[in-house]
């Protein structure tokens, strides 16, 4: 019945038929269109909102450079160090893909850094869209486990002391610490075992976790709207006459089809210089020691996780131990990450953008960059980069000094933001785009 | 963390094992010289080939390298295995005949590392591990108090002996000790070649006083001219560079051309959005 009321398809030339017929059976044009075809915009996206799109695009490339590296990949402790060497050599292609999927990952993390910047930068989160930017935090925390799986698998020395020492943080949860970190690894060190699991987590349970989320995110976002550069909500503008729309609205296709086409190829250029020209991106997307295959019984000097989980592993570093526990550190850690998702709560402004907001928030949102560049840069280093400080301050390392209190301005740009944001002198928000 | 822990007690482990009054108490590694290497250089790629399996290979292995790859070097199959392959397996094999490693570690102390990918994994701030094994192949010097009667400035107490000796002489360790930062520093810069800048401590009259201690190397005679030598380790090492990543010519070529194809994309995509654009205001 409901069937017959829909209109054929129209404008596919040679396909009309058959996605008539599909359409007659499937909500194929009621999707598209509710998705993307018909789904209105604001029309003044600028720079920051490439990310999403282009966070999309590197997911594609990741899960489908990701396929051809498991047809030829081995996880297998006594084989896999070797099996990634011949998918560079013998395999035909294969250290394209491999570059592409090593490049992706960096790159996976620097566009959604970029788009959770967007954030914060224009209050993204703020109501109605308070559930995307959970999904899109639930969203990162799959990619970080998806990167930490996957860390694991070229079996080199990085891999597998970095996996060590995460493992070994959650012995330091008070009395179930030793048991939990044997039962992740299934071994008394990370071994033959961690391998094979971190392999299925990393090529199945986490990515299907990961689609479903990213599914969810797209959803709430063409649900709610997308938020744009001046927090105005364009579906409380009155309508055009002419085009229905709202007076700054604009169809997502054609107009962003092709914007975020444009961002795609730029972003492919700056990918491919790197994958083809700088492909350890000087030992930080492919670590140097990292190319010693895994060995349990010598530890390397300086173990450093790889450059997008540094802010986080600095934070870990910079808290002292308590009663002789890493567990302060590791819940410092924890708690920096999940901080985030408070993000809609915690903000108290009466606008969203930063284009209305006051010095106060302009302030901290810039001294909270500052703090996040400077603890990934860090955590890249060993702890004595900087030298020690003289005896009047206990001969302490100066990196270990700042580490500590950039982790203080970090966590104080949370828990005072809905203190200042409140207080701050914003600007009133305008009813139109000023671009 | 552990890594900081572990790095102490290796620190810890240096100073005490240091027979000296002499103990150092930081040493920032070799400066290490940049290998002059040609990667399209397909004479020096031969030749070093031939030495690295000649003079490395079999008591290292190269696992991940097969012996007919070497064909990128225009090198034809029958040539392969009729100069260099001593081991007779087939063309097609990995070079993975290697020293027995229980053998080796009782020999040497240590079993010689896979040396396929040695010229990336030693890469650092210091220099690529081009550079490292340049310099390190260039650092070998007569020391009795070592097992093998060998030592190397840029790995210290190193394991393996100095299999190219014949070719380079005996090189001799000369120290220079100095008072003042200043003045090592300003020694460093002046000599040539590798040399280390050690920072340490000695007693005197009771006090601690800092010492600084300019290690670099007088060179020995040997069956090659110091030039001929270095030549022949620079094509070991541009060898070794390109065994580490046989692909990496053939990356740049074809990121050459997907860069040139991009930009033509760009222009076209750029073009399409401004067209379909030029009405939104």
């Amino acid at each position: 019945m409901a069937a017959a009321e829909k209109q054929p398809v129209t404008g596919a030339g040679p396909l009309n038929g058959l996605l008539t017929w599909v359409d007659a059976r499937f909500p194929l044009i009621k999707m598209w269109e509710e998705q993307w075809g018909k789904y209105v915009a604001p029309k003044n996206f600028n720079f920051w909102y490439y990310f999403g799109s282009l966070s999309a695009f590197v997911l594609v490339l990741q899960i489908l450079t990701g396929i051809f590296l498991t047809m030829n990949y081995k996880p297998d402790a006594a084989h896999a160090f070797a099996s990634v060497e011949y998918i560079m050599r013998d395999v035909w292609g294969g250290w394209i893909i491999r570059y592409m999927h090593s490049t992706g990952a960096s790159a996976f993390f620097i566009c959604i850094y970029l788009h959770m910047f967007r954030g914060l930068l224009y209050g993204s989160y703020r109501k109605p869209r308070e559930l995307l930017w959970i999904f899109g935090m639930l969203i990162y925390l799959c990619l970080m486990a998806e990167a930490f799986f996957g860390y694991l698998l070229p079996w080199g020395q990085m891999s597998y002391w970095g996996a060590q020492v995460i493992v070994n943080l959650f012995g330091a949860v008070p009395f179930i610490g030793e048991d939990l970190s044997i039962w992740i690894r299934g071994d008394y060190v990370v071994s033959d075992a961690t391998l094979n699991r971190f392999f299925a987590f990393h090529v199945i349970a986490i990515p299907l976790v990961l689609l479903g989320l990213v599914a969810a995110h797209l959803a709430a976002l063409h649900e709610v709207g997308s938020n744009n550069p001046d927090g105005v909500e364009i579906k409380k503008q009155p309508k055009d006459p002419q085009t229905g729309l709202p007076l700054d609205g604009i169809y997502s296709h054609p107009y962003y089809t092709v914007k975020d086409a444009l961002g795609v190829v730029v972003f492919l250029i700056v990918f491919s210089v790197i994958m083809f020209f700088l492909p350890e991106m000087g030992g930080y997307f492919l670590e140097y020691n990292n190319f010693i295959p895994a060995d349990p019984l010598n530890t390397p000097q300086h173990i450093a996780p790889v450059w997008y989980f540094t802010p986080f592993y600095s934070i870990l570093r910079a808290i002292p131990p308590l009663f002789n526990s890493q567990f302060p550190g590791v819940l410092a850690m924890g708690a920096s990450t999940m901080i985030l998702f408070l993000m809609p709560w915690l903000d108290r402004s009466p606008v969203k953008s930063v284009r209305y907001k006051g010095p106060v928030f302009k302030t901290a949102l810039a001294l909270f960059v500052i703090v996040f560049l400077l603890l990934g840069y860090l955590g890249t280093e060993p702890t004595n980069v900087w030298g020690q400080f003289g005896a009047w301050l206990g001969n302490a390392d100066r990196a270990t000094v700042v580490a500590r209190i950039c982790t203080a301005i970090y966590f104080l740009f949370f828990i005072l933001m809905p203190w200042y944001s409140k207080i701050d002198q914003c600007k009133p928000e305008p009813a139109r785009l000023t671009w | 963390m552990v890594s900081i822990v572990f790095g102490r007690f290796i620190r810890a482990v240096v100073c005490v094992a240091s027979f000296a009054s002499f103990a150092t108490v930081a040493s920032e590694g070799a400066r290490l010289q940049t290998a002059p290497i040609n990667s399209h250089d397909v004479a020096s790629l031969q030749n070093g080939a031939k030495l690295f399996i000649n003079y490395c290979l079999n008591c290292h292995t190269a696992s991940y390298m097969r012996y007919n790859r070497l064909q990128d070097l225009e090198l034809t199959e029958a040539q392969i295995k009729d100069n260099l392959i001593f081991t007779g397996v087939k063309v097609g094999e990995l070079m993975q005949v290697g020293m027995d490693r229980k053998d080796a570690k009782a020999w040497f102390g240590v079993a010689p590392p896979d040396l396929t990918v040695t010229a990336r994994a030693r890469s650092s701030g210091a220099g690529t591990g081009s550079d490292w094994i340049f310099s390190y192949l260039r650092s070998f010097y007569r020391d009795p108090s070592r097992p093998t009667g060998w030592n190397n400035l840029v790995y210290p107490n190193v394991g393996m002996p100095h299999v190219l000796w014949q070719l380079s002489g005996q090189a001799q360790l000369h120290e220079e000790v100095f008072e003042s930062e200043h003045a090592a520093r300003a020694a460093l810069i002046a000599t040539k070649g590798v040399a280390q800048l050690e920072e340490g401590h000695e007693i005197k009259d009771g006090k601690t006083v800092e010492r600084f201690v300019l290690k670099t190397l007088t060179p020995g005679n040997g069956a090659l001219s110091h030039v001929e030598y270095d030549k022949a380790v620079t094509d070991i090492v541009n060898y070794m560079t390109y065994m580490a990543e046989p692909a990496r010519l053939e990356r740049r070529r074809v990121g050459f051309y997907v860069l040139m194809l991009l930009g033509l994309l760009l222009v076209l995509v750029y073009a399409l959005k401004k067209s379909y654009w030029k009405n939104i205001h």
